[in-house]
């Protein structure tokens, strides 16, 4: 534990995550005003004592919405992160495992998904199924396998040439095993890295895809959203506008940071991986 | 003489360089091109050479880690390439390897326990408890402690470790142990103790070692019979006494010559085999060591000599030492 708070950067990533996970977990059960709750008579109100951050054109109170975001920003790393790891570390396995023809396969249609630019695929994708938060998560997580690929693959290369693999192998160990016991353990750490900065790179995505009204729907919060709803009211309500972008900004930092100390203190040899 | 534990019969493996799916390989690496030795029961066979001459790709082929491009190799009778799935599983408790780099060869997230119980759990029915029993015997037969079993890789100094892959070799009581330069990444302090080791080993457990090494005083130690490999072949393979008496083939002579003697009262030019390996793509036609050998002759340019034998086991592949057929 000293190893990693000792690290500037996994520190103040940590503190800053932790905030907003401690955020999002207490909105599950209490936040100061029902999130969706409209109150004509407190529109458009600056921050004060009984509204923190503020009330939005309908008198719904910025504080609870932006905590209520924290949910669904933190949702959408984890599915995202999750299809990207989940599908991509096996790619990556398989192409260094098998070599030739998957091998080559696999790393083509790696560098044709990184070939579209990726909002707009994202928006093609919302366009043919819909908007909503889940379809959005599946574009960014679609984004992600290959990322994760290529990294599998270049680590696990690397690790395939090592002798203890070969030592296994004379002890009797199937291919599966040493993948198993061998390969991933040592995987692991850069894997885990990637996937940190991946979850801040996320939350970024779906504020930009809810921005642009193909994620998360209205009525229910997303920083994204909120920002788009907050432009009209720039000038007399700023507020609106203000919190839910330092939210955005925190999280993405908050993770980045975190991602980086990671990478410090596990990998100390790697530089950098993206 | 008495059946050979293994039996390598022309051996050959050629790396492609370059070239992909869609092309063919621009060159052929030529790392073992027709090997042939015998290693019997309770012997050490030496393999020396500079490094690049094949060495360490021989120990990977009779491991089968690696697919031989032609040739054949016969564990007690039995042909090891022949063997496929769950067959060549069951054989590789036999054979075990131990490694030169002890840093590489042993897995950082693992264990100590769990790298010695590795082949344990893979060959044996052994319960969990039993394995660790095992595994804390062998520590300390090779001289760690039990309590090690709990540490990790980076805890221990480079001849600890090889120790400990010493240690997974024997754990399934092997036949044949390939030692792959198993000391020279060691302090020679340390590569003292560790050949200690691996010769009272070898008499507590009938091991037979095929031993790797391009060290001729570690190898002139250590091993019975010795072969000496120049680009891929052997050049001159006989039981020890022959090289120290008088080595036949010129290379081995300017090997033997380039070891320094521990003795400072018999100084002895000290003399190097001239000029570098020559690349392994593009062998040099005839005899591979004829650009670097002082006594080449003609026919040393155009025809490559076979290995001959020439009595008691010793065998050559030099046309100096067969003029009566050639020349």
């Amino acid at each position: 534990m000293r190893r990693f708070f000792g690290n500037l950067n996994f520190t103040v990533g940590f503190i800053l995550a932790a905030v907003v996970v401690a955020a999002a977990l207490a909105s599950l059960f209490w936040t100061p005003y029902a999130p969706n709750e409209m109150n004509a008579a407190h529109r458009l109100q600056p921050p004060s004592l009984s509204h923190p951050l503020g009330t939005d054109q309908y008198g719904r109170d910025v504080l609870s919405r932006v905590m209520v975001g924290a949910v669904n920003s933190i949702i959408v790393g984890l599915v995202t992160v999750a299809i990207g790891f989940g599908i991509g570390v096996l790619l990556g396995l398989l192409a260094a495992f098998f070599r030739r023809f998957i091998e080559e396969g696999i790393m083509r249609l790696c560098d044709l998904l990184f070939g579209f630019p990726a909002v707009l695929t994202a928006i093609l994708i919302t366009a043919v199924l819909g908007p909503s938060v889940l379809n959005s998560m599946l574009a960014i997580g679609i984004f992600y396998i290959p990322v994760f690929a290529r990294l599998t693959r270049a680590v696990t290369l690397s690790i395939w040439q090592r002798d203890f693999i070969a030592a296994a192998r004379a002890c009797g160990l199937s291919e599966t095993a040493i993948v198993w016991h061998h390969v991933l353990p040592n995987i692991l750490s850069p894997l885990i890295i990637q996937g940190t900065i991946q979850f801040a790179v996320a939350i970024l995505a779906e504020a930009g895809l809810s921005y642009l009204g193909l994620g998360t729907q209205p009525p229910h919060p997303s920083w994204g959203r909120m920002l788009y709803e907050a432009q009209t009211f720039l000038g007399t309500a700023p507020w609106m506008a203000v919190f839910p972008g330092l939210a955005i900004a925190w999280a993405v930092l908050g993770f980045n940071l975190l991602g980086d100390g990671l990478r410090d203190t596990l990998d100390p040899k790697m530089t950098r991986l993206r | 003489m008495s059946e050979a534990l293994l039996s390598v019969e022309d051996l050959v493996k050629h790396f492609p360089l370059g070239g992909g799916i869609f092309r063919r390989p621009r060159a052929w690496v030529r790392a073992v091109d027709g090997v042939s030795f015998q290693i019997h029961q309770g012997e050490t066979f030496g393999l020396v050479g500079e490094s690049g001459c094949g060495k360490t790709t021989i120990g990977r082929l009779v491991l089968r880690l690696m697919e031989p491009t032609s040739g054949r190799i016969f564990f007690r009778g039995q042909d090891l390439l022949a063997l496929r799935g769950e067959e060549l599983r069951r054989m590789r408790r036999h054979i075990q390897i131990i490694f030169q780099d002890p840093y590489a060869s042993l897995d950082p997230r693992m264990k100590v326990e769990r790298i010695i119980t590795e082949p344990l759990r893979a060959f044996s029915h052994l319960g969990s408890r039993d394995r660790r029993k095992r595994a804390a015997e062998l520590l300390e037969r090779v001289g760690l402690q039990p309590g090690d079993l709990e540490k990790y890789p980076h805890e221990f100094s480079g001849g600890q470790r090889q120790r400990i892959g010493i240690a997974r070799a024997l754990a399934v009581r092997p036949e044949l142990v390939v030692a792959d330069e198993p000391v020279s990444a060691l302090d020679v302090s340390i590569q003292a103790q560790v050949i200690n080791l691996l010769q009272d080993l070898q008499e507590e457990f009938g091991l037979s070692y095929l031993f790797i090494s391009h060290d001729l005083s570690v190898v002139d130690h250590l091993c019975d019979r010795i072969a000496v490999m120049y680009l891929g072949r052997i050049v001159e393979l006989a039981p020890k006494e022959f090289f120290r008496e008088g080595p036949k083939h010129p290379y081995t002579r300017t090997l033997l010559e380039s070891v320094p003697l521990p003795d400072p009262h018999r100084r002895r030019p000290l003399r190097f085999p001239e000029g570098e390996v020559p690349n392994p793509i593009q062998p040099p036609s005839g005899c591979a060591f004829h650009p670097r050998c002082p006594q080449a002759v003609e026919p040393c340019r155009r025809h490559r000599p076979s290995l001959v034998h020439i009595g008691s086991g010793h065998y050559v592949a030099c046309w100096l030492n067969q003029e009566d057929d050639v020349l």
